[in-house]
């Protein structure tokens, strides 16, 4: 089948099959491999990515096919202009990373979660992100970093964000 | 992990995906939030060959707050009843409950309440819910759509009242009246795991502080959710006191049925069974301000 989907703004029009899972179309077909598969099972999160800008979804429990005609958003998309997103400079400064192989899908769970809430509260930053695991960094400082992420968000010179 | 080959259908109306699921029969599959289906066709657990993919039918994701009746449509997800505006009202606090506690909050962001139902895991959440607030699930069938009273909905484990080529459209929900308070209680190991035992609990009290309705399921304590009756039975008509929480709990401890796996022995969840019951009716009261 013909897709047309969206991905940071740059459509990408691919033939797949229908039980191609988007994780795979974006690592494979759109050679986007910072979206990372840790688990295939539906349960760690490294996978996230974020759907038509407020739903976070396991792309690799999400068929390509059914985000034909929608936009992605993966974590090479979180940069502009040479200038990290409050939320990657939020992990970088908080130490919200170790081996980073959890921090797409934790970055994105984020990008979702700010826009629900947009103050959360620690607790509800530890609720939000109950369905991303990481397995070294610690969730201390990946709090810490929602947590400045969510501070600088709400600036109004970020608004734009 | 790959899925078996299928076909795949974006239905753009009800009336087009009811049509497909007609012509492919049990061939076909109703894609919703896709966080049971998907992980039960990676493992090749389900290989049908058709899916009907109904999330673009924005009518149904709504949620309709009636006068009666709490309408949750078929692709209205886990997440927007953890965010609907009245959800912190003491009446849906059943509703709020379980919403928090649903696999976890990635998965809600796809997950439906109606999907969760048509899957009827034997260890799902909201089944029991269903049971406890006494919902009902509008079906289309080729005789047009029928209202399912949800202990006639839940058939035996992973099986409906949707028959082959038919879907659900919504879930009702009545509107519980004044004092009325609910609790879902669920022990599970982790966030995202399935309730290691699970009881839902949902009381109205009259003018005099008796307890007028009561509803009390238990999930993971059967082929599919169950409805404790005896524990109804003991409620109903009587002051909260703690000698009533007991009998309804014992009742829910006998009722469970549950299967020994990593998750913990029969013994231990039937007795978990009980102890959750009343803690879920101890704290359906206290949101009532009603100490037991
Ligand atoms: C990591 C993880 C943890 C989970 N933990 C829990 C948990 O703790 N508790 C829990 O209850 N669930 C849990 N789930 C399941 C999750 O809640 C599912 O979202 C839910 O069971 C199914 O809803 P869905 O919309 O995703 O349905 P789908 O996966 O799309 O569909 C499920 C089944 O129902 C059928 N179906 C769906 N909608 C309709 C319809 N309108 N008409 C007819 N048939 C229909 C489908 O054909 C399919 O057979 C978990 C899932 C994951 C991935
Ligand atoms: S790879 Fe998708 S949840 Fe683990
Ligand atoms: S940083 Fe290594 S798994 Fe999270």
């Amino acid at each position: 089948m013909k897709v047309t989907i969206t991905v940071n703004g740059t459509p990408y029009t691919r033939d797949v099959e229908p039980r191609t899972l988007l994780a795979y179309f974006l690592r494979e077909h759109c050679g986007l491999t910072g979206t990372h598969v840790g688990c295939d099972t539906s349960s760690c999160g490294c996978c996230v990515a974020v759907l038509d800008g407020q739903t976070a979804v396991k792309t690799c429990t999400m068929f390509a096919v059914q985000a034909d005609g929608h936009e992605i958003l993966t974590v090479e998309g979180l940069a502009a202009g040479g200038a990290l997103h409050p939320i990657q400079q939020a992990f970088s400064d908080q130490h919200g990373l170790h081996c980073g192989y959890c921090t797409p899908g934790m970055m994105l769970t984020t990008v979702a979660l700010l826009k629900h809430t947009p103050a959360p509260t620690e607790a509800q930053i530890r609720e939000g992100l109950a369905g991303n695991l990481c397995r070294c960094t610690g969730y201390n400082n990946i709090v810490k970093a929602v947590q400045q992420a969510a501070d600088v968000l709400r600036q109004p010179a970020a608004a734009t964000k | 992990m790959i899925p078996a080959a299928f076909d795949y259908i974006r239905a753009h109306s009800p009336d087009e995906a009811f049509s497909h699921l007609q012509q492919h029969g049990g061939d076909a599959r109703v894609l919703a939030g896709g966080q049971s289906l998907i992980p039960a066709m990676r493992f090749r657990l389900a290989r049908p060959a058709v899916l009907v993919d109904i999330n673009g039918l924005a009518d149904l994701g709504r949620l309709e707050l009636g006068r009666t009746a709490l309408a949750i449509g078929a692709i209205a997800r886990d997440s927007a009843i953890e965010r609907a505006p009245w959800i912190g009202e003491t009446r849906w606090s059943l509703l709020h409950d379980v919403s928090r506690v649903v696999a976890d909050p990635v998965v809600r962001q796809m997950g439906t309440v109606v999907g969760s139902l048509c899957h009827n895991d034997p260890s799902g959440d909201w089944t029991a819910v269903a049971l406890a607030a006494r919902a009902a699930v509008v079906v289309r069938g080729r005789q047009g759509t029928r209202t399912v009273p949800i202990d006639d909905f839940l058939v035996d484990s992973f099986t409906t009242a949707v028959g082959e080529g038919e879907m659900a459209l919504a879930v009702h929900f009545p509107v519980p009246g004044d004092r009325t308070a609910g609790s879902y209680q669920k022990v599970e190991r982790k966030v995202g795991d399935f309730a290691t035992a699970a009881a839902a609990v949902q009381v109205t009290l009259d003018g005099k502080g008796a307890i007028k309705e009561a509803g009390i399921a238990l999930s993971a304590a059967g082929p599919c959710a169950v409805r404790v009756t005896e524990a109804e039975q003991a409620l109903v008509g009587q002051k909260p006191t703690a000698d009533v929480i007991r009998a309804a709990a014992d009742a829910a401890s006998k009722r469970s049925e549950p299967q020994a796996d990593l998750r913990g022995s029969v013994e231990y969840k039937k007795n978990l069974a009980g102890v959750l019951v009343a803690r879920g009716l101890r704290q359906a009261l206290a949101r009532l301000g009603v100490q037991a």
